[in-house]
């Protein structure tokens, strides 16, 4: 990883990125998921150690990170959009039966 | 590979070497207080608690007073009790007394009050002093750590880099024949499946399960949801968006060893290597039951930054984080930042830690003990009255 890294993806099966620094609305940047290279667009700032989606995720799927499910989509999110607590829930012990 | 330690009657060995005073109940804390303050090389406990509890409570309570007095820290103990509470502090000094160390005992309603019992403890405690100077350091194996891990004030460096660097010391503790314990159980929910594959037989897997389960159940018996109240503030404005997220960052300070026990809070593993110990959540209670239970040196991440120690172990911080680690410069020990910046390697980061922790067994101050940080909290599980 070079110095001018911004965003991280963890796990081959990571829906989503972690910028490691402040990005700024509509910037670009080239992301390597699945053993290709995307180009994603911020849609809005993205601040630093946050997540963006690195591809459509529709409401109701998981949100997943290191590989695993980290929450469930509340509405459907774009690619290159801030995914935090205002789109994405906990599983509960109830989604889970 | 070997530290500098101290060995003990028991045959344990220790990091540190406190003459400890311990306030079997809230009343008499005042008086520990009193007569550790001004005598350099003692501690006191801040311990609020030891009366009107009963069953499981009073148990926990007792379990982690004797567990502080016994762990290999300490050189000797002053147990200082008022003389009409739940726990006689005759009783918490027998429990210390069975690891063959120096234990006295003084009750405030039987020693004239007060100020006759501190100016009696302080002559006592004199005493342990002088013969605690006596004692050296020699060569321990590293086999014989106990390393505590934690993570407070996360944010997204804790699981992207401090963790999983912390993880790598972890495992180089664990080729040493060392132990390291993993606990916070609420921490756990959504990354347990992951820690139970690790267990060696499937009767621990199913030990992690069921402790998962019962913090998730005491939350919605209190009408809580305990994912809405974990992530704190502060993690989520760090970027940490589900509890889930959180514990899947979190174990990573396991490193990849096998889970050999699962173990209640406060209490010793019988077994070397990953040991899981089933504490809550809360930063302090963690450290005190992970001290009780006989860790003599802890490691612990952070991202957003946390002051606290333990009375009687080292706690190393360590952050990815560079800017906190610029602006808490005075609370922090171990700056891992480089990993997330790519300049240095995960091995390379691990192995720093696993160093600064065989040195700071060997006697290097913490931040958190130049600041003085004696941070102390038993967890209560039943109504006291």
């Amino acid at each position: 990883m070079g110095q001018k890294t911004k965003a991280i993806v963890i796990n081959d099966r990571d829906n989503v990125a972690t910028a490691l620094v402040s990005i700024e609305a509509d910037a670009s940047l080239v992301i390597e998921h699945q053993g290709r290279r995307k180009e994603i667009t911020m849609r809005s700032v993205v601040p630093a150690g946050h997540k963006f989606a690195l591809c459509e995720i529709n409401r109701g799927e998981y949100v997943v990170k290191y590989g695993e499910p980290i929450g469930i989509a509340l509405v459907r999110i774009r690619p290159g959009e801030h995914a935090h607590v205002h789109n994405v829930r906990s599983r509960s012990r109830r989604d889970e039966e | 590979m070997t530290f500098q330690g101290f060995r003990r009657p028991d045959g344990k060995a220790g990091t540190r070497n406190y003459v400890l005073v311990i306030p079997s109940v809230g009343c008499a804390q005042h008086t520990a207080q009193s007569v550790a303050g001004s005598l350099k090389g003692a501690v006191y406990l801040p311990n609020t608690l030891g009366c009107g509890q009963i069953g499981a409570d009073r148990e926990q309570t007792k379990r982690v007073l004797v567990g502080f007095g016994t762990n290999p820290n300490v050189f000797s103990v002053l147990v200082v009790g008022l003389g009409c509470e739940s726990i006689p502090a005759k009783e918490v000094a027998a429990g210390i007394s069975a690891s063959g160390k120096r234990v006295e005992c003084l009750e405030i309603q039987s020693s004239g009050g007060p100020r006759r019992t501190a100016g009696a403890g302080r002559r006592l405690v004199k005493e342990m002093l002088a013969d605690a100077a006596r004692v050296e350091r020699e060569p321990i194996p590293a086999s014989e750590l106990i390393l505590g891990t934690e993570c407070g004030g996360s944010d997204y460096t804790s699981g992207l880099a401090s963790n999983p660097a912390l993880g790598f010391a972890s495992d180089l503790i664990i080729a040493e024949g060392g132990t390291v314990i993993l606990s916070e159980t609420p921490e756990l929910i959504g990354a347990e499946h992951i820690i139970a594959k690790r267990a060696r037989s499937r009767g621990i897997a199913r030990e992690v399960l069921e402790a998962t389960a019962w913090w998730e159940n005491k939350a919605i018996e209190s009408g809580q949801d305990i994912r809405e109240a974990n992530p704190s503030p502060g993690n989520i404005a760090g970027g940490i968006t589900t509890l889930e997220e959180k514990s899947l960052g979190c174990i990573y300070k396991a490193g990849t060893a096998p889970l050999e026990e699962v173990i209640p809070y406060a209490c010793s593993p019988s077994k070397k290597g990953l040991i899981f110990m089933d504490t809550p959540a809360h930063d302090i209670e963690q450290l005190t039951d992970m001290v009780a239970g006989g860790a003599q040196i802890v490691a612990f991440t952070t991202g957003r930054g946390t002051p606290i120690g333990s009375p009687i172990a080292p706690v190393i911080k360590l952050t990815a984080n560079g800017e906190l680690y610029r602006t808490m410069s005075d609370a922090i020990d171990v700056d891992v930042s480089r990993l997330l910046k790519g300049s240095e390697t995960l091995k390379h980061a691990g192995q720093r830690i696993f160093e600064r922790i065989m040195v700071t067994a060997s006697g290097k101050r913490t931040k958190a003990e130049r600041l003085g940080q004696r941070d102390f909290c038993i967890f209560t599980v039943g109504t006291h009255i």
